[in-house]
């Protein structure tokens, strides 16, 4: 199966990527390249005439920044990539060495013949005087016989040594790995063959972790829309050179793969994993989606919490509105506002070892028990129990979740007050309230009576690697450092800087 | 010593008392005139005449307790707030008492004992029973006083209390937890502090309705981690030296 991309279909679609987004912005875009931060701002490179540029200033809102090709000599891949494959620019991939940017693309020419190019830049930032990008000429190509199309860069710097590494290639042929030089972006060793890692597969490419490389890759069928299978695989070697095997044992280059990410809700095929690193145990996966269905089927970018689990990586999902308990990973004990809870169904005896006992009470022993109940209890109704809350603002504490109405909080984004990377910021409020969690200037908790979007009242929610949350206001009043929710002790809540080696400020969101 | 009831400032006898805790054994009930057939409370020693430093875990070993005082055995927030608020003695927000000093509560006449707990805890059931005095349904009061040698900011007291109870740092009320619970490490913790130099007063009030009842308290630093270089310091007399309380 071979990808069949056409620029002029490409910019049609393109220009039809307006609306409102999941990312919000203009998130629109096909096999975009490793998230890339830069000087405070996030940048991604995409297929399309000139190999479309996107910046945004949080992760959550994207826009266009031109296309990498206007800074380019000539404005198109340099002659000797032209000669090697064709002038086309797709499916870039981005990485920093040193003082520079080395950006890989795909320069196909008709398929299979191809070839990966090179641009080399000091700054990503359209506006800087020094915004250009050299030509670096082909790094590796296919001539169009060989069991090779050679498109769909990926790079990987080895943490355990600084080498640097690209996977390229695409269902025609293998999926190949050739190292490349830090110093000038290009192959180290020419002379020596790719080494062929895995077969039916493109958008490759390996990341690190705990001792292992993952080769990660998309199967399945792209660019028709809603009829693209894309789904996104997985294998692993303990060498950078493989064999990457999946969790069945089955090697990647005879067409093994453990599923990463596959179609699911109202996204449709999933390709083009790229590592987004936000440090202190946060990881974030970029993809594309073939058909987002809430924006009319357009292939969209989307940035995605990465977990670990087992000893590989899990795609998690953005942070669903809802209402939840809010629960320490530290100490169990659920997020509440400090108001003296009422019994949800009322106190009751502890029933059967004993008689009915006194509310609140354990029974006596001996006595009859209670009859059963012949209705199921209701869930509590806040708007009863809230009229002996005081009306001001209410301290936070924790304690045993006991699925009473001041440990229910509701989370919802907020629209218009910016966000982070993969999702906006939400606001958190006490279910069926508009008593709102906010940070105080001391950096500690508070629930105040109403939300009024400030800064203080705006949570980004990350998930972590092992499936937590790190909750963090966007501000805090008196503080310039990034604050997490902190658990300091069983009951009591406070804001803190978050420890990765920690449980502090680990927290479970759980639906009530 | 648990277990004799005093007529006047404590009585106990500091030789025997530091010939027990020399042998190894624990020693808070070394009696005169036992009131009734109970063993000396196994935790809990009469507090020494040096300044304490906290153990290694920073938790505070020294405290002056009141024996306790007989109250209705509900623990919710409001309930334990008015049992705690109400008056059951003069100055019960502020005195720094002495050991062996009493007060008048209904009919009842109690004592302040100055206690050393050889555990992390200080063990309320191990302290009323050698007393013969009621473990459940009562309210403790607890007093120490903390020495710090400089002003100390971005602190927390952190505590630990079965049951419920309601904690001041230098009068101002800090920590409440509520409802029947066990004593956990760092239960509750107050907001960030600041520990001033010289003495500064901790009192807790704390509220059993049955069963086991113990409390335990220390102070963290910026990074959770225990305080160093206080110590608890009452004087000869077992009273913690006074800090300006706002009470």
């Amino acid at each position: 199966m071979s990808k069949f991309r056409l620029s002029v279909a490409i910019t049609a679609w393109l220009a039809l990527l307006t609306g409102a987004f999941a990312l919000d912005g203009a998130p629109g875009m096909h096999d975009p390249s490793t998230v890339i931060q830069a000087d405070g701002k996030f940048y991604v490179y995409a297929t399309g005439n000139g190999l479309p540029a996107f910046v945004s200033d949080d992760g959550w809102t994207w826009r266009r920044a031109g296309s990498v090709m206007q800074a380019v000599a000539g404005g198109r891949p340099g002659p000797d990539v032209i000669a090697r494959g064709g002038n086309n620019s797709w499916a870039p991939d981005i990485i920093r060495s040193g003082d520079r940017y080395f950006l890989y693309y795909a320069a196909p020419g008709s398929q299979p013949k191809a070839a990966i190019g090179l641009l080399i830049g000091k700054t990503l930032d359209p506006t800087s005087p020094d915004y250009k990008w050299e030509d670096g000429g082909p790094i590796v190509w296919s001539d169009g016989v060989e069991d090779s199309n050679a498109i769909d860069p990926g790079v990987l710097r080895d943490p355990t040594n600084g080498s640097l590494w690209l996977t390229y290639g695409s269902y025609f042929g293998y999926i190949r790995l050739v190292e490349l030089d830090p110093k000038t972006g290009k192959r180290l060793h020419p002379e020596r063959k790719p080494v062929n890692i895995a077969i039916n597969s493109e958008a490759s490419v390996m990341i690190f972790h705990e001792g292992w490389y993952y080769l990660l890759v998309t199967h399945g069928s792209c660019c028709a829309g809603g009829n693209s299978s894309y789904n996104i695989r997985m294998g692993r070697s303990k060498k950078v050179t493989g064999p990457f095997l999946d969790n069945m044992g089955i090697d990647m280059i005879q067409g093994g793969g453990k599923l990463f990410a596959g179609s699911s809700g109202r996204h449709i095929g999933v390709g083009h994993f790229g590592l987004l690193d936000l440090g202190d145990g946060v990881q974030k996966f970029s993809c594309h989606y073939e058909s987002d269905l809430d924006r009319g089927g357009v292939s969209v970018l989307d940035i995605r919490p990465l977990l670990w689990r087992d000893g590989w990586p899990v795609a998690g999902d953005n942070f669903v509105a809802g209402t939840y308990e809010i629960q320490s990973a530290r100490t169990g004990t659920a997020l509440e506002m400090a108001v003296q809870g009422v019994p949800v169904g009322g106190g009751r005896g502890r029933g059967g070892r004993g008689g009915p006992g006194a509310p609140g009470g354990r029974g006596e022993p001996g006595s009859a028990p209670p009859p059963p109940p012949a209705t199921p209890i209701a869930a509590q109704d806040v708007a009863q129990v809230s009229a002996n809350w005081p009306s001001g603002s209410v301290d936070v504490r924790m304690a045993p979740y006991m699925v009473q109405a001041q440990q229910k909080w509701t989370i919802t984004p907020v629209s218009d007050a910016g966000g982070y990377p993969g999702s906006p910021f939400f606001k958190i409020t006490i279910a069926g309230t508009e008593r709102a969690l906010a940070a105080t200037p001391e950096s500690e908790l508070v629930v105040l009576p109403a939300f009024s979007g400030a800064p203080e009242q705006l949570w980004r929610i990350d998930q972590l690697t092992d499936g937590t949350y790190r909750l963090m206001p966007k501000g805090v009043p008196n503080s310039t450092e990034p604050l997490a929710l902190s658990a300091v002790g069983s009951s009591s809540p406070t804001l803190a800087k978050f420890r990765a080696d920690s449980d502090r400020q680990r927290w479970l969101i759980v639906t009530p | 010593m648990i277990g004799r009831m005093k007529t006047g400032r404590n009585a106990f006898l500091p030789v025997l008392a530091a010939v027990a805790i020399l042998s190894g054994a624990v020693l808070f009930g070394a009696r005169q005139e036992p009131a009734a057939a109970r063993g000396p409370a196994p935790s809990l020693v009469h507090a020494g005449s040096a300044p304490k430093a906290p153990d290694a875990a920073g938790f505070l070993q020294r405290w002056l307790i009141l024996e306790p005082i007989r109250v209705a055995p509900q623990l919710t927030d409001t309930a334990v707030q008015a049992v705690v608020k109400k008056e059951y003695f003069p100055n019960q927000f502020t005195v720094m008492p002495h050991d062996g000093d009493r007060v008048s509560v209904g009919d009842e006449s109690l004592t302040w004992h100055a206690v050393d707990t050889i555990a992390y805890n200080v063990n309320l059931f191990h302290f009323a029973y050698a007393l013969n005095k009621p473990t459940s349904n009562v309210l403790f009061w607890a007093v120490t006083s903390v020495e710090s040698p400089r002003d100390i900011p971005n602190v927390r007291l952190a505590i630990g209390s079965n049951a419920a109870s309601i904690w001041w740092l230098n009068g101002q009320e800090v920590i409440g937890i509520y409802n029947d619970r066990q004593t956990v490490i760092d239960d509750g913790v107050s907001k960030r502090l600041t520990l001033k130099k010289g003495p500064n007063v901790i009192r807790a009030a704390i509220v059993n309705a049955g069963g086991a009842t113990d409390f335990c308290a220390r102070f963290l630093d910026g990074d959770d981690n225990p305080v160093k270089g206080i110590v608890v310091k009452l004087d000869a007399n077992g009273r913690g030296a006074q800090a300006q309380e706002n009470r």
